[in-house]
């Protein structure tokens, strides 16, 4: 075979095995991969508006607790997940409340709203912080996050936006 | 550059004599037959990959076992075709292992200076079934179930050593969360290793005999 510009039988069966072992690999590969990465591709999560109470319970000036449970399907399993916080009624308007997420931003606990010390509570690294979700003390990076859009329903229910996830 | 490198790895593996005494080395006339082996192998490897992809998603508990297996089917992407690899791999496994082992039968090859090789090799086989015995009940569905029951059950028959038998596969006297548990376990750690060990030996075994050429009708 030699100065043949014809392949030889040995590496026609080389490329030939190559290539249909590449293409298996391929077919069987890529689907593999897809399959380990799918979790991470799932889009978001539900979103609902979530009732917390009625307005006109929520006095002035003053935490308003609520909390409120969601559950969440993961693969075969059905996981009920508890999410809490605090309106903060400011004045007769609706929209002015301040709704604040009680979950620390430092590590995830749950704040508590502590009368005495005037303050949210953080019951893990003593965080602390103000009425109005300012950091006061202890190891939080920032102030206690907010349920950014509410509304007010016909018969005078808050109810907050919520994104899973 | 490549050359370099590949002459430097050469140097310190012997990537060449490699090459030639495992992909190239000199071979009797052959047939279709000759490749079954190959093909077990080849079964095996893709088993065993499809296998460490599925305890992915797969739980071995009776609580979970069926619902990951419906996740894994039609929740995750791609499962279905994982699990079917998986699933009719098995059974092709058992088919040609068994044909593998007729033809070294028929053409006699087991004879001197092979006889440890098809030992081994009855090896293989056994191990091949003790995987699907256990793979079987994994889905946790009626049929595995009662699959199991009856092979544990008739086990169980054995005389003298039946009943100690039937418990050490069951976990206990009945199908349990144990006997799950215990399948999964000697699904992917203990009978894979076996079974690696044995096709080390077996390939050893191979390529150092080579392989055997069709009787003639003077043998």
């Amino acid at each position: 075979m030699s100065g043949s510009n014809e392949l030889s039988r040995r590496d026609f069966i080389k490329v030939t095995t190559g290539i249909i072992g590449g293409f298996i690999g391929a077919v069987v590969g890529l689907p593999a991969v897809y399959y380990l990465i799918d979790p991470a591709l799932q889009g978001g999560g539900k979103e609902a508006w979530i009732p917390i109470g009625k307005f006109e319970d929520m006095l002035l000036d003053t935490p308003y607790a609520f909390s409120f449970t969601r559950v969440q399907v993961n693969g075969w399993e059905r996981t009920a997940s508890s999410f809490g916080g605090y309106a903060i009624r400011k004045s007769d308007k609706p929209e002015e409340l301040q709704i604040l997420n009680s979950r620390c931003t430092h590590l995830g606990c749950t704040v508590n709203w502590n009368e005495e010390a005037n303050a949210y509570l953080c019951p893990c690294h003593d965080a602390k912080f103000s009425k109005d979700g300012k950091v006061l003390d202890g190891p939080p990076p920032r102030e206690l996050d907010t349920y950014p859009e509410h509304r007010i329903t016909a018969d005078g229910v808050i109810e907050i936006f919520f994104k899973e996830g | 550059m490549w050359n370099n490198i590949y002459a430097w790895l050469d140097e310190r593996i012997g990537l060449n004599d490699l090459y030639v005494n495992l992909l190239d080395r000199p071979e009797p006339k052959t047939t279709w037959w000759n490749t079954l082996g190959s093909a077990s192998m080849f079964l095996f490897v893709m088993q065993g990959l499809t296998g460490i992809f599925l305890t992915v998603y797969y739980t071995p508990s009776p609580d979970h076992a069926y619902d990951s297996v419906q996740y894994i089917m039609e929740g995750v992407a791609f499962g279905w075709l994982i699990r079917g690899i998986h699933h009719w791999g098995a059974s092709l496994m058992v088919l040609i292992v068994f044909i593998h082992m007729l033809r070294v039968f028929f053409t006699a090859s087991f004879k001197y200076p092979r006889e440890l090789t098809w030992l081994i090799g009855i090896g293989l086989f056994l191990t091949t079934l003790g995987m699907g015995f256990t793979g079987y009940l994994l889905p946790w569905n009626q049929k595995s179930f009662w699959a199991t029951t009856v092979g544990t059950q008739i086990a169980g028959t054995v005389p003298f050593l039946g009943d100690f038998t039937l418990k050490a596969l069951r976990g206990g006297q009945d199908l349990s969360a144990l006997t799950l548990q215990r399948f999964f376990a000697a699904h992917i750690w203990m009978i894979p290793g076996i079974l690696a060990a044995l096709i080390g030996v077996h390939l050893f075994l191979i390529i150092k005999h080579g392989e055997s050429h069709f009787p003639t009708k003077e043998d």
